[in-house]
């Protein structure tokens, strides 16, 4: 077993939004703050540091989690998306749509880990009842809307009913 | 973020053997990471004390469930989202299911692992009081080997554990033998999810011709650790349910918790709520005669 | 009153900046890095009152590498200018409250500046600290000027010495709310560049520029035009970032001068929590004499709130809540005596509601503890004593306008079937472990600036047409998440007959927009948008005048004639500055006359259960029905008030501040509880609209109006639900199981508690 001194920064490859990068960083740095810094992607938002608000929420491996809260070493070899990676160019993901025809984004700063849980509960549960969509939110917080008009989006979504 | 992640070194052997052969050549000096939900919180806080963390994560031999005719072996690498997605679990050990869907939203549930929260050791951990009560052995692996330990003999105090500097927990092994029990279980959070637990409280009991033939009680968060109620079990068995039983062992449970200001809540909300809990869950049981 | 001819105004059109918000592209300040730039930190003392002995530093550290500022560097005056300029803008010698501003650091690693904060060592001498409004008036310290008083004030009417005589009933109550952290998403931050020749530009996170603008002009003793002010998105402020921007923009610009770098400063949640301003905690004490058949006859009100260690904002806060606590109701006479207290707490601001939840919260409890001592029910009390069109407030205002507030308290107990759950609920809540309960709260809240705020404000708005034909509306009013680009634009867009999507609006920078006042107050969509509609008009009129436009066109020759005149003249702007009301009256020594220009009004029910084996309090359902004059954007207008509502059962039921030694003990969102998307039952939302002479297409302001009734009609619910007082918010299960404790109904052998009346 080797014990020489680990290197200081690592080289990290993963898939980031479909795109394979690669990143110089020290191992424990947190994956929230190599998304925003080296990779320039600030959609993924810091609320907390400790996992609380959801606001740093991403999908890693298809299934929701807190990026404040991942070493960025644990996610080598690892894809992700983030909320720049939900649209399919200039065509918005139906959730985005509905979450602007429903007035689910007021200041906006949680609603990108919020339309994120929306996908990944929609994933897992196509077609959810207000209970499961509670359930499912229940690690993004929102101090603007009061939540009810995001649960509108998110029923609207998964009924299919968002216009263009 | 007040901590500087140049300070810190994270290994990533890759495999168990080559964990635990770390462990035993630098003993108590790497920390485990596995689902960071706790670590990383410390961590982000700049109140971790460890420099050197050893990732776990990545064990593919610590995440399985193993169902045989007598157990179910669950990896401590397992998330609660694992622990709520199987099959077995959720129908033969709800009381474990639940707690892992109390524990935390949704994105902390798919990271978070039952050995990690066993590790933590926190008297607020929401599936370890179920586990006291399901009667687990947990199974922990060093160079040495196996051994394999009940549950409740696992934490000596307050953050304190029977884990050895060079152990890792490998799993969580439950008994197949639960028919026939009545099982309860509530948390009292300050709010309706992702709340660290208040008080909590897992039961079971098993109920013939309306005495209480078998009973297990376990509590979080009044006490510095998850704690079995043996005297209040003992207080309990072979008793017809009703308002004076309710009593008596009400004042026995009294004496074995040790609930305390915090930040959180305070020993008499505690004391008192904790009560009440036993109350529900006994007035809940056949034959019980407890006015509401 | 203008009406909305194409339909603009009135329809849910989308968010201005809502593809932005939804896609990641929106910037906020943590999202921006300038060439060069340092970040900042602030080093904070740790005891609540003392003066500075020595400020040391780790010889551990190499300090030639930080930047280093004290009260030294302030190139200006060390103050954060606001109302009195009492504030400094970092510590020089008195230490007021913990968490105090001392030293300030910059480095171009954030991590090395971590670890440098923790290497700076301020020893004080401590003083005898004040944690309370009650130890603050006892002036046995003197913290704050000659008696601890910030501000003080006296309303009277009619004759309050002589309603005691003729009284059936005399009915006390003191009632307490407690401090409440606004929790926006986004931290503070700012960011700060400084050029000899441009001056200081701060980017930030704000709600008043031209607050931080005039701040900063004081500080760094520059003048106006060396001043730049730009608002970046602004992730949730509700009033937390109306005056504190000023301090970190001078941090940042501090240090931005003294290192010639661009400076960042952004907190994390520990540090937002511990060190910014939350809301005012109060103590109301009423003493009502009340006739046999239930009319007030008048009554005495003593206000109190903390303001903590500095002025900032505490006397138009008490403002506020002194002429919000009489309610909806007529007093003949009354006396209302308030006053804000210094005490060595990291100081209170603006939030949300601004004085009115304090005040209301006690008089709408009162109400319900008059009806219990009169033997009526809490509506029957309200129904005989609200306010009528033509009766005078308080502060002798004449209602002008046909406001039925009976007939709005029918509608709401009808949506909430309050009768009904009412008579079901005495009846359940004889046995079993769960209570359930029905809460009514009445209400009102001033929109706009009091009495003559707003003439002083002199606001101004701009239009511009550009090159290609689009128009610009130019406002320092900024978008927060409550929807001024969408309201303001939609206003434009309708006054001038265009497409919305034509429409668009300037970033908040002060040296591109007027200044049409600060953001706060509920007066962006009544009151700026109002001069939107005006300047709109002008620009329309200015075409028209030109000949490029004809008086009727179709959105084509608008654009057409926009172009033209731009082309040829350059620029097309047109301005407008408000101009008050005629026979608006406000006397600002003996508070007395039209405190505000419009009111809006509501009645919320509130439907709870509270389950006594855990003592926890879950609202199950609310009704919320306001009368707003007009509602502009009904997706908007309904998010603000299912938004504010939420908010608001978080005073209520969750968010307790947990102080240690003048500091917030429970910084983390762990540990400080808001309610997530399990805790909040489907929030209705009812809008009565009857019109509003004085703001923009009927509007009235909306955005702190549901923030003032939700604690009350909880609070009243519960106490309906368990037939004990309890006259604080919030209201914790802990706090319950110790009430009924005292009043030895809670037994573990649970006897069914004294329910509903």
């Amino acid at each position: 077993m080797s014990l020489l001194p680990a290197p200081a920064k690592q080289e990290i490859s993963l898939t980031v939004n479909g795109a394979p990068r690669t990143i110089h960083t020290f191992p424990m740095a947190r994956l929230l703050d190599v998304l925003r810094e080296d990779l320039d992607l600030t959609g993924t938002k810091e609320g907390c540091s400790e996992g609380e608000c959801g606001s740093c929420s991403i999908l890693l491996d298809g299934v929701l989690v807190n990026s404040c809260l991942i070493p960025a070493l644990q996610a080598t070899g690892s894809n992700i998306v983030t909320i720049e990676g939900l649209a399919n160019d200039d065509r918005l993901h139906p959730l985005q749509k509905a979450f602007l025809q429903c007035g689910a984004a007021q200041c906006g700063i949680c609603t990108p880990g919020m339309i994120l849980a929306a996908v990944h509960l929609l994933e897992k549960t196509p077609k959810p009842s207000i209970e499961e969509i509670r359930e499912g939110l229940s690690g993004n917080l929102c101090r603007c809307t009061g939540y009810l008009q995001i649960f509108e989006a998110v029923e609207k979504a998964s009924r299919n009913e968002v216009a263009d | 973020m007040r901590a500087d992640p140049a300070d810190y070194e994270l290994a990533a052997p890759g495999t168990l053997e080559k964990v635990l052969a770390l462990f035993a050549d630098e003993p108590g000096t790497w920390l485990p990471i596995a689902g960071g939900t706790d670590v990383m919180v410390l961590y982000a806080a700049g109140k971790l004390p460890a420099r050197k963390l050893v990732n776990i994560g990545d064990l593919r031999e610590l995440r399985h469930i193993e169902v045989t005719f007598s157990e179910v072996r669950i990896g401590a690498g397992c998330t609660y989202t694992d622990l709520r997605q199987h099959s077995v679990i959720a129908n033969e050990f709800p009381l474990l299911a639940r707690a892992a869907a109390w524990t935390g939203g949704i994105a902390n549930q798919n990271r978070g692992t039952l050995g990690g929260n066993i590790a933590n050791a926190s008297p607020a951990g929401d599936s370890l009081p179920v586990l006291l009560v399901y009667d687990a052995d947990l199974i922990l692996v060093s160079v040495r080997g196996e051994r394999r330990i009940p549950y409740r003999h696992f934490h000596t105090g307050y953050k304190k554990t029977l884990l050895a500097p060079d152990e890792l927990i490998h799993s969580i092994c439950i008994s197949r033998n639960l028919k026939g029990y009545i099982s309860y279980a509530k948390k009292v959070g300050a709010r309706d999810a992702q709340a660290i637990s208040k008080v909590f409280l897992a039961a079971m009991a098993r109920i013939s011709n309306a005495t209480i033939e078998d009973v297990r009680l376990a509590a979080g968060s009044v006490g510095p650790v998850p704690i079995r109620l043996i005297g209040t079990e003992l207080a309990l068995a072979g008793r017809a349910i009703d308002n004076s039983l309710l009593e008596t062992a009400g004042k026995v449970m009294a004496q074995e918790i040790q609930p305390i200001n915090d930040i959180r809540s305070t020993a008499g909300y505690r004391s008192v709520v904790l009560r009440n809990l036993l109350g529900e869950f006994l007035q809940g049981l056949p034959g019980a005669r407890i006015d509401s | 009153m203008a009406e909305s001819e194409h339909g603009i105004v009135g329809s849910s059109v989308l968010r201005k900046e809502g593809r932005d918000k939804v896609t990641g592209a929106a910037r906020y300040v943590d999202d921006i890095r300038l060439p060069g730039m340092l970040h900042g930190a602030t080093v904070r003392s740790t005891i609540a009152r003392g003066k500075i002995n020595r400020i040391s530093f780790s010889p551990e550290i190499n300090w030639n590498e930080y930047v280093i500022a004290t009260a030294k560097d302030i190139p200006g005056k060390n103050c954060i200018a606001l109302i009195l300029d009492d504030q400094p803008c970092l510590a020089d010698g008195a230490i007021n409250h913990r968490e105090e501003p001392v030293v300030l650091l910059a480095h171009p690693d954030k991590h090395a500046l971590a670890k440098a904060v923790e290497g700076v060592l301020i020893e004080c001498n401590p003083l005898p600290p004040i944690y309370s409004m009650e130890e603050s008036e006892k002036q046995t310290e003197i913290i704050w000027g000659t008696d601890n008083i910030f501000k003080s004030f006296l309303i009277e009417k009619g004759d309050a010495d002589q309603v005691w005589a003729n009284a059936d009933h005399i009915v006390e109550g003191e009632y307490f709310t407690g401090a409440q952290e606004h929790l926006y998403i986004e931290n503070n931050g700012m960011i700060a560049a400084f050029d000899p020749a441009a001056g200081i530009t701060v980017w930030g996170s704000l709600q008043c520029p031209f607050y931080v603008h005039k701040a900063l002009m004081a500080l760094c003793g520059l003048p106006e035009e060396k001043v730049r002010v730009v608002q970046m998105e602004t992730g949730g402020a509700f009033g937390g970032k109306e005056e504190y921007p000023s301090m970190i923009a001078g941090h940042a610009a501090i240090l931005a001068m003294k290192s010639g770098r661009p400076v960042k400063i952004v907190y994390d949640r520990l540090e937002d929590m511990v060190a910014t301003t939350k809301r005012h905690p109060s103590r109301t004490r009423h003493r009502t004499a009340v006739s046999k058949d239930g009319k007030i006859l008048g009554g005495e009100i003593d206000l109190t709130i903390d303001g903590g260690a500095y002025a900032t904002l505490s006397s138009v806060v008490l403002s506020r809540a002194t002429i919000h606590a009489g309610g909806p109701y007529f007093w003949p006479s009354v006396r209302i005596r308030s006053r804000a207290l210094a005490t060595n707490m990291p100081p209170h601001g603006a939030f949300r509601g601004f004085g009115a939840p304090q005040s209301l919260f006690a008089i709408e409890r009162h109400m319900d503890r008059i009806a219990k001592v009169v033997g009526l029910s809490p509506q029957e009390i309200r129904r005989r004593n609200f306010l009528q069109p033509g009766q005078t407030t308080t502060t002798e205002q004449v209602i002008r306008e046909p406001i039925n507030l009976s007939g709005l308290m029918d509608k709401s107990l009808a949506h909430a079937g309050y009768e009904e759950k009412k008579k079901r609920f005495s009846l359940e809540n004889k046995t079993g472990r769960i209570k359930r309960g029905m809460g009514i709260a009445a209400f009102l809240h001033g929109a706009g600036f009091t009495g003559s705020g707003e003439r002083y404000l002199d606001s101004v708005v701009g239009i511009e047409g550009t090159a290609d034909g689009s128009v610009r509306v130019l406002v320092s009013s900024t978008e927060f998440g409550q929807g001024t680009n969408t309201v303001l634009c939609q206003i434009a867009a309708e006054a001038l007959g265009i497409p919305y999507e034509y429409v668009s609006i300037a970033q908040a920078d002060t040296t591109i927009v007027p200044n049409s006042g600060p953001t706060v107050a509920s007066r962006t969509a009544m009151i700026v948008g109002n001069l939107v509609r005006s300047a709109a008009i002008g620009l329309r009129q200015t075409l028209q005048s030109d000949g490029t436009l004809t008086a009727t066109y179709t959105a084509d020759e608008f654009v057409d004639a926009c172009r033209k005149h731009v082309a040829k003249k350059g620029v097309l702007r047109s301005l407008a500055r408000y101009s008050s009301p005629e026979g608006i009256y406000w006397d600002d020594v003996r508070y007395k006359g039209e405190a505000y220009a419009a009111y809006a009004w509501a009645v919320y029910i509130a439907e709870i259960s509270v389950d006594l084996t855990t003592y926890s309090v879950k609202v199950q359902d609310f009704v919320a029905l306001q009368e707003i004059g007009k509602v502009l954007h009904p997706v908007l207008a309904k998010g603000q008030i299912i938004g504010g509502v939420a908010q608001a059962i978080g005073l209520a039921l969750y968010e307790k501040v947990l102080w240690q030694d003048g500091r917030m003990l429970n910084g983390q969102m762990t540990n400080y509880i808001m309610p997530a998307s399990c805790d909040l039952p489907l929030i209705r939302v009812i809008f009565e609209e009857i019109g509003n002479p004085h703001g923009a297409y009927g509007a009235k302001g909306i955005g702190e109006l549901p923030m003032d009734g939700p604690a009350p009609a909880i609070v009243n619910a519960v106490v309906d639900a368990l037939g004990i007082d309890f006259d604080s918010v919030p209201l914790l299960p802990e706090e319950i199981l110790a009430v009924m404790n005292s009043h030895s109904i809670a037994t573990t052998d649970s006897a069914p508690a004294e329910s509903s009346r």
